[in-house]
């Protein structure tokens, strides 16, 4: 579903993120990615969302190669995608049902249809009573279950999650990647990025992690 | 991404009425806030609407004035008027039978004989003088007979006015085709002034609009990364800022026409009176419905050309 081809990328300023990046994320596979801060994780993740182009190498997303692809079809790529942001990057001027409806609207659904799924996506994070709310309203814990809702709500093949429980207390932590494996039950491939490492070994997943900017390989 | 059955229910899906119907409610519902923030924002958004306003009646007050000058002019449109003068000592039934001869000439168009007392009787009621010209011992105007020639070309009418001055009857011969050329020759000029004043005011419709734009850009910078983080295309991100545009220069296009309206109404009262005084009922002429509509929708065209302008501009530079 992902792979990462000898993929390296040196930011402008000379400081190399990547250094030829080589991992393959099967089609159903949940696995996390780690390693210290700096590490490159957010620049692995804004590499598959085309944030950034790789200075070498290639990454393959539902197998194609998205260098292959120009600026108009990124819009396309970032659809396929679910993507939970560390900061949730949620529009604070806009109450939750409308954050949520922004993948669909943008994809051109109808409101009613609009409408059905908003509602499911968040009774599915625990938010149902919600959504006339504004962000700021909510907790910390909420407004990412928002993100998540928003992220899931285009029902996406593969769900990016870039520190989801960042500031978050080890029970929502918990209840977070609770949420994220329900996903990956249904089939969503999962790709979460986390210094959380405790959460990590007790989930038992795969661990892909980054280290002077490569994959170490799997035990 | 490029295998539908990996993406589940996707919108390729949905048949296309359905999609279209979707289309236009999401336009619907864009252009709908985008009006809903300008009025919003109240005085700021009422000020850039009057300066696009004002920049608007500017040119369109010097049109319909110019518009109004052509319309007074268009009595002389084309077919210029000879007036012959006739000898004050010519017998009634002389000139009528001039007249007559006149008629018969194959370069004659019209000919209109007005007599020696018609003429005085036409005076004393268009000139106000009315009881002061009874006073008069004897009629002080001559006949006059206007003719209208087939061929307005000048050359063929210094011919003919070559031929009538000949004649003993005729005492002058005037052609208003001097003063018409001028005239027509100034509205020229006027229109042209005009069209290069209205050139550049509509430019700087089209900067403010795109100024306005771009600070509206400015101030939505967040929305536009988290729309563009989940899949936005750059035409939905267009989308809101062209709509305002079009807003923007429909609303001042609007005041304009206001504008245009209040001193056309004010002017209203001075023509009449100086129209007056020609004895003539002449009277200003606004925008009919179908100009009318045809400045909004230049005034809104102006607005979303300016809008498309910024966000060309500054959209690309906006990336997550």
């Amino acid at each position: 579903m992902i792979r990462f081809d000898q993929v390296s990328k040196r930011y402008e300023s000379g400081n190399e993120a990547l250094a030829g990046v080589n991992f393959e994320l099967d089609t159903g596979e949940m696995a996390f990615l780690t390693g210290h801060s700096g590490a490159g994780k957010s620049t692995l993740l804004k590499l598959i969302l085309m944030m950034e182009r790789p200075s070498r190498g290639q990454v393959f997303v539902s197998g194609v190669n998205l260098n292959r692809l120009g600026r108009r079809h990124i819009p396309g790529v970032r659809r396929e995608i679910g993507t939970v942001f560390q900061n949730h990057q949620l529009l604070f001027d806009r109450r939750v049902y409308d954050n949520v409806a922004l993948p669909l609207t943008i994809a051109g659904y109808h409101p009613k249809e609009v409408s059905r799924r908003v509602r499911a996506a968040l009774s599915k994070v625990g938010l149902a009573d919600k959504e006339k709310q504004f962000p700021l309203a909510l907790s910390g814990g909420e407004q990412q279950r928002v993100g998540i809702a928003r992220a899931v709500v285009n029902r996406p093949s593969i769900l990016l999650a870039d520190e989801p429980t960042g500031n978050l207390d080890p029970a929502l932590s918990a209840e977070i990647m609770r949420l994220f494996h329900d996903f990956n039950q249904v089939g969503v491939t999962v790709l979460i990025a986390t210094h959380d490492l405790d959460l990590v070994q007790r989930m038992g997943l795969r661990q892909l992690i980054l280290k002077e900017g490569r994959i170490q390989p799997d035990d | 991404m490029t295998n539908p059955s990996t993406t589940g229910a996707s919108h390729s899906k949905q048949d296309m009425t359905h999609r279209l119907g979707a289309w236009l409610k999401h336009h619907q519902r864009v252009s709908g806030e985008s009006l809903g923030t300008l009025l919003g924002s109240g005085l700021s958004s009422l000020m850039t609407w009057l300066v696009i306003g004002i920049a608007l009646a500017l040119p369109a007050i010097l049109l319909v004035t110019l518009n109004n000058l052509g319309t007074l002019s268009g009595s002389w449109d084309g077919n210029p008027k000879i007036n012959l003068f006739l000898d004050k000592h010519l017998q009634e039934s002389a000139a009528g039978v001039f007249s007559r001869e006149l008629r018969d000439w194959p370069e004659v168009k019209a000919v209109t004989l007005i007599r020696a007392d018609d003429a005085l009787a036409e005076f004393q009621a268009l000139s106000g003088l009315g009881d002061a010209l009874l006073a008069l011992e004897d009629n002080p105007l001559p006949a006059v007979i206007l003719l209208e020639p087939v061929n307005p070309a000048e050359a063929s009418l210094r011919l003919m006015v070559k031929r009538l001055e000949a004649r003993p009857e005729v005492a002058s011969v005037s052609v208003d085709l001097a003063w018409v050329a001028r005239l027509h020759a100034m509205l020229n000029l006027g229109e042209r002034m005009v069209i290069s004043v209205s050139m550049f005011l509509g430019l700087g419709v089209l900067l403010i609009i795109g100024n306005t734009i771009r600070l509206a850009i400015e101030n939505r910078r967040t929305e536009i990364e988290v729309i563009k983080l989940v899949g936005g295309t750059d035409a939905f991100v267009r989308r809101p800022f062209l709509y305002l545009g079009f807003w923007y220069g429909l609303g001042g296009a609007l005041i304009a026409w206001l504008l245009m309206l209040v001193s056309l109404a004010w002017l209203e009262a001075p023509v009449q009176k100086l129209a007056g005084t020609y004895g003539t009922g002449f009277s200003l002429i606004g925008l009919d419905w179908e100009q009318t509509l045809g400045f909004l929708l230049l005034g809104a065209l102006l607005g979303v050309a300016g809008a498309w302008l910024a966000v060309g501009r500054h959209l690309r530079q906006i990336e997550p």
